[in-house]
């Protein structure tokens, strides 16, 4: 499979008035194709800060981002951050009218993408009637819809309860390898984490360097819920729990 | 089909309403048979206090005289004109500010100042400036409105949920994009409910110019009441005011309830 991200000696430092922290320093790894990467790390250390500088809302202090040419990148957020006076379909192809891709073909990818993925009842319905999960499933579609091949996802299932967390997880699993992309995700959550994706990097404590990378080899590889009871789960979970600098 | 208990719910929950009305309207009533009662036993004076039968009697007189509409439609007019323009203005210019954060910044001090300033010591130079007519109404209801309704609904530009606005940055918008897909839709709630406090800002803009130039309005009645010392008159039109004033608040809350439920329901 060909690299389609090469991320070489990152580094980014804030200002602010009073002082300047280093948050990422000397972040390296290849991305490929079809790759699921998870990043963990203690909590505040600069994992969303990455994913904010791959996608430009945040500019790099120094380093190599090196994409491959035909890389689109999608990014979803903690918060679904749903406009509450737009209905799901129009949530939906927000992305697309701001890119100006907004045609026939476009809307009819994304109310496929929504029939697909269990929300074909509700195109027309507004946020406020849609449970978390729910809601969850829409963000991603709203990402899928501008048809990026690499997914940014950030904390993406933080905001919800545990239950609808596992059965979300499962779901958007399937969606991006049914639709082939490649991911890199940022959680807090080891399980989540490991469950989840081929490749997962520790980040230590502020500032963030890369501590290990774990490829994940587990035998009979299923969706993340069957992952967990893996034999070899505990044996990875324990290992990145060591590694995370924990304090209370 | 609801639960037997649910009816009784709905049953107690109306009973609860009308007996709030009641004794609203109660105290209404009661209040004027008090006065009348009060004034025909000569216990108040009514050449200070007037009674709601003279009361009465001085809006009928309005009305024979053709007097009663015409100075109601002339406030009701200067209102909705001020109002409309400081509504329109402010919102432009709270957009301008938005987008421009330096000029926000740089007329910050300026905007507060204007803002505790009392408009009324502005009063004798609004006067001077544009005359004793309709323009300086317009202008005295503008002060009072107008900075407060930049105020406000800039304060709901600035207030816009931050992730909504990494949500559209991280999608690549413009600024115009920014402004036309996520702020001003998402600020229509509070430019609305700044609508409500424009719309008495304005009529009390309007009241305090025809008390310094007019000879029309309900403002100038209540004035030129008390120069007659004529207190039916001034009296007359503080009910006037009420009436209409509650009628122009419903009305926005109404506008309100409409627009909300079809834009952000």
């Amino acid at each position: 499979m060909k690299n389609i991200l090469k991320i070489r000696n990152l580094k980014k430092i804030y200002h602010t008035k009073k002082t300047e922290t280093l948050a990422v320093d000397d972040f390296s790894v290849d991305v490929k194709e079809g790759e699921f990467i998870a990043i963990v790390g203690p909590s505040g250390c600069g994992k969303s800060t990455i994913l904010s500088i791959l996608c430009g809302l945040e500019n790099k202090s120094d380093g190599n981002i090196e994409l491959s040419n035909d890389t689109t990148i999608g990014y979803m957020l903690q918060q679904d951050s749903l406009f509450e006076w737009r209905n799901i379909l129009d949530n939906c192809l927000l992305g697309l009218e701001i890119n100006k891709k907004l045609n026939e073909d476009t809307k009819k990818h994304v109310i496929n993408l929504l029939k697909t993925y269990g929300l074909k009842d509700f195109i027309y319905s507004y946020p406020d009637n849609l449970s978390g999960g729910m809601r969850q499933r829409v963000a991603l579609i709203r990402t899928l819809a501008t048809n990026p091949n690499l997914l940014l996802l950030d904390e993406p299932f933080s905001a919800l309860d545990y239950q609808s967390r596992l059965a979300i997880s499962d779901d958007i699993y399937n969606i991006l390898r049914k639709e082939k992309k490649t991911m890199i995700m940022v959680t807090h959550d080891i399980a989540e984490a490991i469950s989840m994706c081929d490749k997962v990097i520790v980040l230590s404590d502020r500032p963030s360097v890369i501590k290990s990378i774990y490829n994940i080899e587990l035998e009979n590889k299923s969706t993340p819920i069957n992952n967990r009871k893996n034999k070899k789960f505990t044996y990875y979970y324990d290992a990145i729990w060591r590694d995370i600098d924990f304090h209370v | 089909m609801y639960s037997k208990e649910h009816y009784i719910f709905l049953k107690k929950l109306k009973k609860e309403k009308i007996f709030i009305s009641i004794f609203q309207f109660s105290i209404f009533i009661i209040f004027l048979v008090l006065w009348q009662i009060l004034a025909n036993l000569n216990i108040i004076n009514t050449f200070i206090f007037s009674s709601p039968k003279k009361i009465f009697d001085t809006i009928i007189n309005l009305y024979n005289k053709k007097n009663l509409f015409n100075n109601i439609w002339v406030t009701t007019y200067e209102t909705i004109l001020s109002f409309t323009i400081a509504t329109v203005l402010g919102t432009f210019i709270a957009a301008i500010l938005w987008w421009f954060k330096r000029v926000q910044k740089i007329v910050e001090p300026y905007l507060t100042i204007l803002n505790s300033l009392p408009k009324v010591a502005l009063g004798p130079m609004i006067i001077i400036w544009f005359g004793a007519g309709i323009k300086s109404i317009i202008f005295m209801a503008l002060l009072i409105s107008l900075i407060i309704t930049i105020i406000s609904v800039y304060d709901g530009f600035n207030n816009v949920n931050k992730n909504k606005i990494k949500l559209m940055k991280s999608l690549g918008c413009t600024k115009w994009q920014l402004f036309a897909k996520l702020i001003f839709p998402s600020s229509l709630g509070n430019i609305i409910s700044a609508l409500k406090i424009n719309v008495s800002m304005s009529l009390i803009g309007v009241i305090m110019g025809e008390f310094l130039v007019s000879k029309k309005g309900i403002g100038y009645l209540i004035l030129y009441g008390s120069q007659v010392f004529n207190l039916s008159l001034v009296i007359s039109g503080i009910l006037i005011l009420c009436i209409v004033a509650s009628i122009m608040y419903y009305l926005v809350s109404f506008l309100e309830k409409k627009l909300i439920k079809k834009d952000i329901r």
